[in-house]
């Protein structure tokens, strides 16, 4: 056990956290801009999944991993649109339609693979981002390795978290944002145009889920493999919530998170008692112990899985 | 009047048909500068969808909407506050969440636009909070407000965006006596600043008080526009109604032999967020009478008629009734000691809106015959039955197979009533019974309470409605935050004392 507590083995845990909390981090981000107007989009695990998958696609015939990157946000855009059409147009169910979109994904993501890359488990490597060192800053004792050598989609990831929040809290387009998501119908009232806040805010959350699915993809790993987002769709959800919708607590989730993954990751290698399949349920648990904390002190916004219908009488 | 000069809104012939209801039917309607016009009708009437017409939130199936003399086309509430409309909503269109500044400024375009400079927001909506004379932390989230300032946030916000006409649904609904006065002086002053000013109302006393026209609605036609000294209160409801209304029931005295029927004794109760918000309530109701308690929406009513009926744990204090001690008993048991519960909200707690009729009325005795047999439902039976209720209580259409929701509210809460008098209750605890409900459902449902009276109940009757409260009272009580504030017998009642107890005021 002593092995944990030595230096290296904390910074390589510390920035393998930064690395695996940046995928959860982008969709947490994308899925609080989505909840804020009121769509929960439980699909963005089957987006990040997707995402990944064309980001490899991209890469693989382009050559270039920013193609893949790109490709990723389409994807990601695509399905938010869809999204917005069944939920926002049709007024369909939010949870049925993620779910939805989920199934699709683990389906279609399988199919489109084996039929490019045939029956093997993986794809071949392609070009990925790799770790870019900031000079200067990467140079500082244990703080430069765990967050300034990473790539290039992680460093994206920390710097919208400043981003998204001026967006949310510093201006009208934010401002708009929050009150459809509370109360679609003054916003309405107040010229706001409901139905497109809400597109425009599920498209958006698509684009950072796909590109969260890249993340895996050509940052972490250069290749895909079946079901690469394993569940961190709803990790990222369950860290909108721990986060209490805000940008800089989902941060925080998503490192918990991320950093609980790395440790379980590293005791696979170490302890020869219990099996990896246990361990591997560490960064889950921890999701549902963390939402049972929060269970009560958390305030959703108020129209969250609600359509908005204008026509009718009364209120 | 200036009838010559051209108006600043008038609607004509505006037609809209909903499903199986011609809410507006052909409506004429002009406003001019510098009046105040109410717009009176009963509930259903096609007050709101008119309006709603008006602010671009119903697009009408016809007609003509003319801004001072152009035709003006309306197809969102962007179009109508571009056009200077402004529209202070019964339910107020408020985030709760956001500041009073934010709520002033959702979607509009300040300077720096699309960031949001705070500064100078707060700065611009001070200066018109001042102007008004309100007293409003512009940085205070619009939950902490009470219920009068939400409201002055909802007329800032209309003003903010160069309203010059008006709309207020049904602005007095939620408001003590004194802050309906003062919401009159404020409306005053619009007036004489020259902004038109649209008052909609079921009120009679207000609209007559207020108004320099009056425009009476009756299912979707304009009945009659008349000026307030030409009319009296009778006159308007029967216009409005479309008969005589009865507006005193007479309230008989009985010679008999009286006693405590529910006695609570100094009971506490907290709310959901562990407040206190019944501070020791003390009340003794006896049969063959009503028992009002009056009181602005907040001050503790809910949670004192939740603990009474079950809903709610007590904190400390007792209830008894008839004899019996039902502190802290389940709902049902406290109801099988005789007791009928017409609660505040009847979609949520009176009925269940998806059932039929039949299956409403029989929500207590569903599971014992002659309702049930060897574990099934008996469906004639609970047919025959239901029928029978319906035709007593006047529940139209008399058709118990119908979900409660396809009735109207007044019909919902016959339904409410049928189903909690049939038992012969001894004590009948009625919260709001009548909000929401026009004049002839609301006469109707004060002869049935009248009626359960003679019949020897005994009645908690908790309203908002003062009105109500006095008409109908034996004894008046004052509730305020959480405390009986006063109680007066029917004979000793003073209005303006009532008044004052209910703004929190204090009475030698």
């Amino acid at each position: 056990m002593e092995i944990i507590f030595t230096s290296d083995f904390l910074i390589n845990l510390f920035s393998a956290g930064v690395r695996l909390a940046a995928p959860l981090l982008m969709a947490a981000l994308g899925e609080i801009i989505a909840e804020r107007s009121g769509l929960l989009n439980i699909g963005i695990e089957g987006i990040i999944l997707l995402g990944a998958l064309f980001a490899v696609f991209g890469a693989d015939f382009s050559g270039n991993a920013w193609v893949g990157a790109l490709s990723a946000v389409i994807t990601g855009a695509i399905l938010g649109l869809i999204f917005a059409f069944i939920t926002v147009t049709l007024g369909g169910d939010q949870v049925v339609t993620g779910t939805a979109i989920n199934i699709l994904a683990l389906g279609l993501s399988t199919y489109l693979f084996r039929l490019a890359y045939g029956l093997e488990g993986s794809s071949h490597e392609v070009e990925f981002f790799r770790p870019l060192a900031i000079p200067v800053l990467a140079e500082i004792p244990f703080i430069g390795p765990i967050f300034f050598r990473q790539s290039l989609l992680v460093y994206l990831a920390f710097i919208l978290v400043p981003i998204t929040a001026y967006f949310l809290f510093r201006t009208m387009w934010g401002l708009s944002l929050r009150a459809v998501g509370d109360h679609p119908r003054a916003a309405d009232t107040m010229g706001i145009n409901v139905t497109r806040t809400r597109y425009l805010a599920v498209t958006a959350g698509g684009m950072l889920a796909g590109l969260a699915g890249s993340i895996l993809t050509l940052s972490h790993l250069n290749i895909f493999v079946e079901n690469i987002s394993a569940g961190r769709g709803f990790i990222a959800l369950a860290a909108v919530v721990f986060g209490q919708w805000s940008p800089v607590g989902a941060m925080f989730s998503a490192l918990l998170f991320g950093v609980a993954d790395a440790f379980q990751l590293r005791l696979q290698t170490i302890s020869k008692i219990l099996p990896y399949q246990l361990l591997a349920t560490i960064p889950y648990i921890l999701t549902v112990l963390a939402l049972v904390g929060v269970v009560g002190r958390a305030y959703p916004p108020k129209s969250l899985g609600t359509p908005y219908l204008r026509e009718g009488r009364g209120s | 009047m200036t009838k010559d000069k051209i108006p600043l809104l008038e609607m004509r012939d505006i037609t809209k048909r909903f499903p199986g209801v011609l809410a507006n039917d052909r409506i004429n309607f002009r406003v001019h500068e510098g009046e105040i016009h109410s717009l009176l009708g009963e509930n259903g009437a096609g007050k709101s969808t008119l309006m709603n017409i008006l602010y671009g939130l119903v697009a009408p199936d016809s007609g003509k909407i003319l801004i001072r003399g152009k035709e003006a086309r309306i197809h969102s509430p962007l179009d109508a506050i571009d056009k200077g409309i402004g529209m202070v909503h019964q339910h107020f269109m408020l985030v709760d969440r956001l500041s009073v500044v934010e709520n002033v400024v959702i979607g509009t375009r300040p300077p720096g636009y699309p960031v949001f400079r705070k500064e100078t927001a707060v700065e611009r909506v001070s200066r018109l909070i001042k102007e008004y004379g309100f007293e409003i932390d512009p940085l205070s989230p619009v939950h902490l407000l009470s219920v009068g300032q939400q409201q002055r946030v909802e007329i800032i916000k209309a003003l903010y965006r160069g309203a010059d006409l008006l709309i207020l649904d049904e602005p007095t609904a939620v408001l003590t006596p004194s802050e309906v006065i003062e919401l009159f002086r404020l409306l005053q002053n619009l007036r004489q600043a020259g902004h038109g000013i649209i008052f909609i109302t079921h009120k009679l006393n207000e609209t007559l008080e207020i108004s320099d026209e009056i425009t009476v609605i009756r299912q979707g036609r304009v009945v009659d526009t008349v000026l307030p000294q030409n009319i009296d209160r009778a006159g308007l409801a029967s216009l409005m109604v479309g008969r005589n209304v009865l507006f005193d029931l007479p309230h008989p005295v009985f010679e008999r032999e009286q006693r405590v029927i529910l006695d609570i004794q100094d009971l506490k109760v907290v709310d959901d967020r562990k407040i206190e918000t019944v501070k020791g309530v003390s009340i003794q109701v006896r049969n063959g009478e009503i028992f009002g308690v009056a009181g602005v929406d907040g001050n503790g009513q809910r949670e004192l008629v939740e603990a009474m009926t079950g809903l709610r744990q007590c904190a400390s204090g007792s209830i008894i009734i008839d004899g019996v001690e039902v502190t802290g008993k389940s709902p049902g048991e406290i109801l099988a000691q005789g007791v009928a519960h017409i609660p505040e909200d009847r979609q949520v707690r009176g009925l269940v809106m998806g059932f039929r009729i039949d299956e409403n009325l029989i929500l207590h005795d569903f599971n014992k015959p002659p309702f049930t047999r060897r574990g099934f439902l008996q469906h004639k039976e609970i047919y025959r039955w239901a029928s029978q209720r319906a035709r007593d209580f006047d529940i139209r259409p008399p058709e118990p197979r119908l979900k409660a929701q396809q009735l109207s509210g007044g019909n919902q809460q016959k339904v409410v009533l049928a189903r909690e008098l049939a038992k012969q209750p001894r004590l009948i605890i009625a919260v709001q019974p009548t909000r929401g409900l026009d004049v002839g459902a609301t006469e109707y449902v004060h002869r049935k309470l009248m009626e359960a009276r003679s019949d020897n109940a005994a009645i908690l009757l908790v309203s908002t409605e003062l009105e109500e409260v006095l008409s109908l009272s034996d004894i008046v009580a004052v509730m305020y935050e959480g405390r009986i504030v006063g109680t007066m017998a029917r004979d000793e009642i003073d209005i303006g004392k009532i008044g004052l107890l209910m703004g929190g005021g204090h009475v030698d």
